[in-house]
């Protein structure tokens, strides 16, 4: 299918990852769930580069990141649905 | 894809297979590598592998630094081995290791000779070792003597999402001809150490693989600083998108496909259980996991990158592929195999990984990697701690 902007790895997950060169804020954009091959949409709030993840939910500080259906780290800053999902709103459970 | 059965390799004395035919000039020790690159420099069809250890090591460290001395001169790609150190003794020690693969090896001290009397006595024999290996013929053999090794670098989330799949995707294709497989980067499994512990077939493999992540986390909390932003994830991971270790981690596994790994390797150690897929303990530094695994016996690697890592080795080529279609574009002469189709959904997982065997079998058969015509030779040694 073209036109795909986002991949998500599992059904479970609450991110997505840019998979275009960028999506702008307000975008609505096409995403495709690799585990199903099930699609779904989302409306970007910022702009986010290829490589970098939405979320695909709202999430508040204390929440777990899921990406390949697994833990990958804790949210520390409240995250809207359709918002970047990075270093400055996710950090590690270890180290 | 019908997969081919075999692949045009050097037939080695002790019945391994190369992919390349390198005469190299390995020096024991820091202080003999000027030694060691004048001959390289003075007789074609030899190469030197600088490094900076050898000196006063001891324990576990010093049994490392041997053990990837003589994994490098016993590797197949290695068609006949000099050794030069300081003194004697080590210096025997490797030459003496080397030897039972029945390869031509000859050792050289410097001690008492001084360098320019050695760098004579030795071209000598090095211009008879290079042309002696220059007639050796490339014969059919069988795709069980490859021995594949990973490891990616300069990761970003193109890497979990198609390139690290796309070797996951090989492996499964390729392990039923017999081949051996290495993935390792110990510290590179965290957030991931339990899942990838349940990928060992047997209960020692599982348990043997927690202990070798739980020593090497352990060292790591205990020389943390912070909590390794910019080293683990790298700030070239975080520009990629990648975020946390765990993510880094989840992407990583994915190179080994469904398979399961018969056992866990110390570093540079050679696998004695047959034919199939291990573990091997290592840094997740490029040069130095890579130099390991080469030093195990591996003789052809794979290497996804996200964001463009451009790493090679002396004796066994890398290959490296790319689903990142900036990288593919903006560093294209670093890049052997580009699955960024994946990401456009172009290109599926199978095609992909049909590819990659191609490149390889290709690269296996002579056709140089990008980092071996740009002249990457990273030969970097790890260091498991101070010198006394």
């Amino acid at each position: 299918m073209a036109g795909t902007d986002i991949i998500i790895h599992d059904k479970k997950d609450n991110v997505g990852v840019v998979v275009i060169e960028k999506i702008t804020p307000n975008q609505d954009c096409n995403c495709w769930i690799m585990e199903n091959d099930d699609s779904t949409k989302i409306q970007s709030i910022n702009e986010i580069p290829l490589g970098h993840k939405i979320a695909m939910a709202d999430l508040k500080a204390g929440d777990t990141i899921i990406k390949y259906g697994h833990d990958i780290g804790k949210v520390v800053k409240d995250i809207k649905k359709g918002e970047h999902v990075h270093v400055h709103n996710v950090k590690t459970k270890k180290w | 894809m019908e997969i081919p059965k075999s692949f045009l390799g050097y037939k080695r004395e002790n019945g391994r297979a190369g992919t390349r035919n390198h005469v190299i000039i390995l020096p024991v020790d820091d202080i003999s590598n000027a030694c060691a690159e004048a001959v390289a420099n003075n007789i074609k069809g030899t190469i030197a592998l600088p490094h900076s250890y050898g000196r006063l090591q001891f324990g576990a460290d010093l049994e490392l630094h041997f053990r990837t001395m003589i994994g490098t001169g016993k590797n197949p790609n290695v068609a006949a081995v000099i050794v030069i150190g300081i003194e004697p003794k080590w210096t025997k020690r490797i030459v003496d290791a080397i030897s039972k693969t029945g390869k031509p090896v000859e050792g050289f001290s410097i001690e008492g000779v001084g360098d320019i009397d050695t760098i004579a006595k030795v071209s000598k024999k090095a211009q008879e070792f290079s042309m002696w290996a220059s007639e050796k013929q490339r014969e059919e053999c069988p795709m069980s003597d490859l021995w594949i090794s990973v490891k990616c670098g300069e990761s970003d989330t193109t890497s979990g999402l198609a390139s690290n799949p796309t070797v996951g995707n090989l492996m499964e294709k390729l392990e039923p001809f017999g081949v051996h497989l290495c993935f390792g980067e110990t510290s590179e499994l965290t957030g991931a150490e339990t899942v990838c512990a349940k990928r060992g077939k047997t209960p020692e493999a599982q348990e043997k693989f927690m202990k070798t992540w739980n020593e090497y986390n352990e060292f790591i909390l205990k020389e943390a600083t912070n909590d390794l932003s910019e080293s683990q994830p790298t700030a070239g991971n975080i520009a990629g998108g990648l975020t946390t270790i765990e993510e880094k981690a989840f992407g990583n596994f994915q190179k080994i496909g469904n398979l399961k790994f018969i056992d866990v390797l110390e570093p540079a150690e050679e696998p004695n259980k047959g034919k199939g897929l291990y573990f091997m303990d290592t840094s997740s530094a490029a040069a130095e996991c890579v130099t390991l695994q080469a030093a195990g016996g591996f003789n052809i690697h794979l290497f996804p990158t996200g964001q463009g890592n451009i790493i090679g080795n002396p004796i066994e080529p890398v290959i490296k592929l790319t689903a990142n279609p900036l990288t593919a574009k903006t560093m294209s002469e670093h890049i052997d195999v580009d699955v960024s189709k994946i990401l456009s959904r172009q290109m599926n997982l199978d095609q992909a990984g049909d590819e990659l065997i191609k490149a390889t079998i290709r690269v296996a058969n002579g056709r140089l990697t990008c980092a071996e015509a740009l002249g990457h030779k990273e030969f970097v040694m790890t260091k498991l701690y101070r010198s006394a």
